[in-house]
C-alpha cells in the first residue's frame, strides 16, 4: 500500500510540475497578436477547460471505483451489465459538448478564410530552402526580395556560442505596417512547404503549381517568428519566416528606401547595358 | 511400421510437423503463424526503436550533433513506416491469428495456406525497408506520409519503399481476407455474431477496413512510382497533376489505418477489463455498435489532416464536424469500460494494469484529437510536436500498451507458463513513467511552435527536448525488460492452470488447458 501512495505521489507531484511549467509561460501558445490568433488562444484555454471537467469526472469515477472496489478488500462483484438509459444519456451529452465547442469555431473558420478586401497582398514563395517575397499591391507594390537564415553555420555545428533567436533569424524580414489587412498569397518553387508565424496565427502550405492564401492583421508592431511547417528536405528546420511590424510612419520611410535602392540597382542595370 | 504407427493415430490427431527451420517455414498452423508474425513484430519494434532513439538523441541537444539533416530525415521517415507497418499492424495480426481461432472454437484459420503467405512476405518486405538505409542516396526520406512532389525528388530507397509498401499492403489483404472468412464461417454452433468475445468483433471491422483501404494505399503508391519512373504526372503540377491529390487518397487510407490500429487494441481491453473486474463487459451491443460507427465515420474524417493544405471553407467545416462526431462513440466506449470496473471485485495484474494504462493515457490523447479537429487551433499544431504528443499518446500508449497487456494476459495459455508478476509490474510503471516523461512535454513543445521533421531548434525548445530525450531512452530501455519478461515465460516459469484469471469467459480459457494444444478445437464447442 505505502510504495502504491508514493507512485501516486509521485505522479501527482510530476503533473503539477508540469502544469505549473505551463501556466502563464512560453510553454502555451505564444502571446497572440491578431484578431485570428487570439481566437484561437481562447478557444484553446475553453477547450482545455473542457477536457479537465471531463477528466476530473470520468476519471474521478474510475479511479474511486479502482480504490473501493477491490478484491483484496473482499468487495463482491456486481452483474448488471447494461442500462439503456445511461447509455442514451452519455451518447447525447458529448453531442450536446460537441455543439458548444464546434460554435466558436465555426465563426473562427469563416474569418480566418475570408482573405476579402486586404489593404496590400504580398506573395510568398517558398524554395528548397528560403523564402521569396513580392509585394504585389498595396503601399509598397513592387518590391521583392530573397529572405535567407542568417543564423552562422558555426552556431549549428556548436563551434560558436548560440544567439536567442537561433534559427529564426533571416536577412530580409518581411516587413508590414501595424493595423492593416495583409493578404498572404502562397506559392512554392519545388516542393510542398507552409508558411507559418504562431503569434499571427497564420499557417498555410505553399503547394508548387498552385496558389493559396491566408491573411493577417498584426495589432502591435514587433518582430514575429516562425518556421517552415511542411517537412520540405534536408532543411526543412532551416528556413524561418520573420515578419516585423511597423508603424505606418516607418513603414512608408522602409518602403520608400526598399523602391530606392532597387531603382538604384535597376538604374545601374540599364547603364551597364 | 510407420503407415502401422500413422494408422493407429489416424491422421487427423496427427501432431507431427516438420521440426527445426522448416516447421516454421511450411507451417499452416495458426498457432505458429501468430508466434512469428509476434516475433516478426517485436523484432521491427526494436529496429524502430533504435531510429527513435537516433532521434531523440539528436534532439537531446540544440545543434546538430549525431545526425546530419539528411539522416535525421531518413530515421524520422523510417521510424513511422516500420512502427506502423512493420511493428504495431502486424503484432495485432499475430493476436488475431492467435486468438481469434480459439476465441470462437475454430481449428484454424479458413486459410492455413494464404496464412503462411501473408506472413513469409513481412520479412521481404521489412528487409526491403531496412536496407534502404544502405542504397546510394539512402532511405526515403520525405517522411512517412511520403507527399509528393519532395518523395518524387528522393532516390533509390523510395522505389524501395513503395515495394515494400505494396508488399506489406498484399500481406494485409490476404489476412484480412482469412479473418473475415474464419469469423464469418467457422465459429462454433450456438456462437451468433452478438455472442462473439468483443476482440472478435472489433477485429471483424478491422479487416473490412483493410480491405477497404489497403488497396487505395497501394494505389497511391503505384501512382507516385509511375510519376518518378514513367513520365506520369498525377501529383505533378506541370503536367497537369496535383500534389494535394495524392494527400487527399493517401488520407483516404491514412486515416481508416488509425482506426486499423486501434480497434483490435479496444478489442484486447474490453476482453480484459471484464476479466480482472470479474464483471460482465457493460454495454456489450453498445459497444458493437460504436466500433461500428468509429469505422464508417473513420471514412470519412480523412481531409482533417490537411487543414493547412487549403480547402474550401465548406470542405473544412464538414471534416471538422465528422471528425468531432467521432469522439461520441470513442466517449461510448470509455464510459462503457468505466462502468465495467464500477461495483467490480477488481484484482490489478500486469494486464489490467496495462489496460487502465490505455484508458487513463488513450484518454488523453483523445482529448487532444478534439482540440486538433478543431480548424483554428489545428491551424497552430498542425505539423508540431503537439501533433507528435497527440499520435503517439494514441499508438504508444493506446496501440502499444493494449498489445502489452494482451501478451501478459494471453501468455499463460500460449506458454502454459505464467510470467512473472513483480517483473511485468516494473515493465508497467517504468513504460508509464517513461511515456509521460517522453511524450507529455512535447505537448508544450508544439504549442509553443516547434515544428515537427527538424533536426535542430530555437534554444527555448531546448529543456523540455532534454526531458523528453531522457524519457525516450528510459522507455527504450524499458522495453528490453519485456523481452527478458516474455523469453523468461516462455523458457519456464510457474506452471500457468487452465484458468489463471478467475474472471476469464471466452473459450480458450473455459475449454482448453494451458498451454493449448498444437491442434486444438477439431471438435467445435457447443456455445449456449
Amino acid at each position: 500500500m505505502r510504495s502504491k501512495s508514493v507512485v501516486t505521489l509521485s505522479g501527482i507531484s510530476a503533473l503539477a510540475l508540469y502544469s505549473s511549467m505551463a501556466v502563464g509561460s512560453k510553454y502555451n501558445f505564444p502571446e497572440p497578436q491578431s484578431v485570428i490568433a487570439r481566437d484561437i488562444y481562447d478557444q484553446h484555454i475553453l477547450l482545455m477547460w473542457i477536457c479537465l471537467a471531463i477528466f476530473v469526472a470520468v476519471f474521478g469515477v474510475m479511479f474511486y471505483s479502482i480504490l473501493k472496489h477491490r478484491k483484496s478488500l473482499g468487495y463482491k462483484a456486481a452483474n448488471f451489465h447494461h442500462s439503456t438509459a445511461v447509455e442514451f444519456i452519455w451518447t447525447i451529452i458529448p453531442c450536446i459538448i460537441l455543439i458548444a465547442m464546434a460554435y466558436p469555431a465555426t465563426k473562427t473558420v469563416i474569418a480566418m478564410k475570408d482573405t476579402s478586401s486586404p489593404d496590400m497582398t504580398i506573395k510568398a514563395t517558398g524554395y528548397q530552402w528560403m523564402w521569396g517575397y513580392d509585394y504585389l499591391q498595396g503601399e509598397g507594390e513592387g518590391i521583392s526580395f530573397y529572405s535567407k537564415l542568417s543564423t552562422p553555420r558555426a552556431q549549428v555545428e556548436n563551434k560558436a556560442p548560440k544567439g536567442e533567436n537561433y534559427l529564426l533569424e533571416v536577412d530580409n524580414r518581411v516587413v508590414v505596417p501595424v493595423g492593416k489587412k495583409v493578404r498572404v498569397i502562397l506559392t512554392a518553387n519545388d516542393v510542398i512547404h507552409a508558411w507559418w508565424v504562431p503569434a499571427l496565427g497564420s499557417k498555410q502550405d505553399a503547394v508548387p503549381g498552385f496558389i493559396r492564401d491566408t491573411w493577417f492583421t498584426a495589432d502591435k508592431p514587433g518582430v514575429y517568428r516562425g518556421q517552415c511547417a511542411e517537412l520540405c528536405g534536408k532543411d526543412h528546420g532551416f528556413m524561418p519566416i520573420v515578419v516585423e511590424v511597423m508603424e505606418a510612419g516607418e513603414y512608408s520611410k522602409w518602403v520608400a528606401a526598399q523602391l530606392n535602392a532597387s531603382a538604384v540597382k535597376t538604374s545601374m542595370h540599364v547603364e551597364n547595358k | 511400421m510407420a503407415a502401422v504407427h500413422g494408422d493407429a493415430h489416424g491422421h487427423g490427431h496427427d501432431d507431427h510437423h516438420p521440426s527445426g527451420i522448416m516447421r516454421w517455414v511450411r507451417t499452416t498452423n495458426h498457432k505458429d503463424i501468430g508466434t512469428m508474425y509476434l516475433w516478426f513484430s517485436f523484432t521491427m519494434f526494436l529496429v524502430g526503436g533504435f531510429l527513435a532513439m537516433g532521434i531523440r538523441a539528436e534532439l537531446y541537444q540544440p545543434g546538430i550533433q549525431i545526425l546530419e539533416p539528411e539522416l535525421f530525415n531518413q530515421f524520422t521517415t523510417l521510424h513511422g513506416l516500420i512502427m506502423v507497418f512493420g511493428a504495431i499492424m502486424p503484432a495485432f495480426v499475430g493476436f488475431a491469428n492467435w486468438q481469434v481461432p480459439l476465441m470462437i472454437g475454430a481449428p484454424d484459420m479458413a486459410f492455413a495456406r494464404m496464412n503462411n503467405w501473408s506472413f513469409w512476405l513481412l520479412p521481404v518486405a521489412g528487409t526491403l525497408l531496412v536496407s534502404s538505409f544502405f542504397v546510394p542516396g539512402g532511405a526515403a526520406a520525405g517522411g512517412w506520409t511520403f507527399y509528393p512532389p519532395l518523395s518524387t525528388q528522393g532516390g533509390l530507397g523510395v522505389d524501395l519503399m513503395i515495394f515494400s509498401v505494396h508488399i506489406l499492403g498484399a500481406s494485409s489483404i490476404m489476412g484480412s481476407i482469412n479473418i473475415i472468412t474464419t469469423i464469418l464461417n467457422m465459429r462454433a454452433p450456438g456462437m451468433t455474431l452478438m455472442k462473439m468475445p468483443m476482440f472478435v468483433w472489433t477485429w471483424l471491422i478491422t479487416a473490412y477496413l483493410l480491405v477497404l483501404v489497403m488497396p487505395v494505399l497501394a494505389g497511391v503508391v503505384t501512382m507516385l512510382l509511375t510519376d518518378r519512373h514513367f513520365g506520369t504526372s498525377f501529383f505533378n503540377a506541370a503536367g497537369g497533376g496535383d500534389p494535394v491529390m495524392f494527400q487527399h487518397i493517401f488520407w483516404f487510407f491514412g486515416h481508416p489505418e488509425v482506426y486499423i490500429m486501434i480497434l483490435p487494441a479496444f478489442g484486447i481491453v474490453s476482453e480484459i477489463i471484464p476479466t480482472f473486474s470479474r464483471k460482465p463487459l457493460f454495454g456489450y451491443s453498445s459497444m458493437v455498435y460504436a466500433t461500428a460507427s468509429i469505422a464508417i465515420l473513420s471514412c470519412v474524417v480523412w481531409a482533417h489532416h490537411m487543414f493547412t493544405a487549403g480547402m474550401p471553407t465548406v470542405g473544412q467545416l464538414f471534416f471538422m464536424y465528422a471528425t468531432m462526431l467521432i469522439a461520441v462513440p470513442t466517449g461510448v466506449k470509455v464510459f462503457n469500460w468505466t462502468a465495467t470496473m464500477w461495483r467490480g471485485s477488481m484484482s490489478f495484474e500486469t494486464p489490467m494494469l496495462f489496460a487502465i494504462g490505455f484508458i487513463f493515457l488513450f484518454v488523453i490523447g483523445g482529448f487532444s484529437g478534439v482540440i486538433c479537429a478543431i480548424v483554428p487551433i489545428d491551424i497552430q499544431v498542425q505539423d508540431t510536436y503537439y501533433v507528435i504528443a497527440h499520435f503517439h499518446y494514441v499508438l504508444v500508449s493506446g496501440a502499444l500498451f493494449s498489445l502489452f497487456a494482451g501478451v501478459y494476459y494471453w501468455l499463460p495459455k500460449w506458454t502454459g507458463h505464467m510470467y512473472s508478476e513483480t517483473l511485468g509490474k516494473w515493465h508497467f510503471w517504468l513504460s508509464m513513467f517513461f511515456f509521460n516523461l517522453t511524450f507529455f512535454v512535447q505537448h508544450f513543445l508544439g504549442l509553443a511552435g516547434m515544428p515537427r521533421r527538424i533536426p535542430d531548434y530555437n534554444i527555448q525548445f531546448a529543456d523540455f527536448n532534454m526531458i523528453s530525450s531522457i524519457g525516450a531512452f528510459g522507455f527504450g530501455l524499458t522495453q528490453l525488460l519485456f523481452l527478458y519478461i516474455v523469453i523468461n515465460c516462455i523458457r519456464g516459469g510457474e506452471k500457468a492452470p487452465q484458468m489463471p484469471w478467475d474472471g476469464a469467459t471466452t473459450l480458450e480459457w473455459t475449454h482448453l488447458p494451458s498451454p493449448a494444444p498444437y491442434h486444438s478445437f477439431e471438435t467445435p464447442p457447443i456455445v449456449k
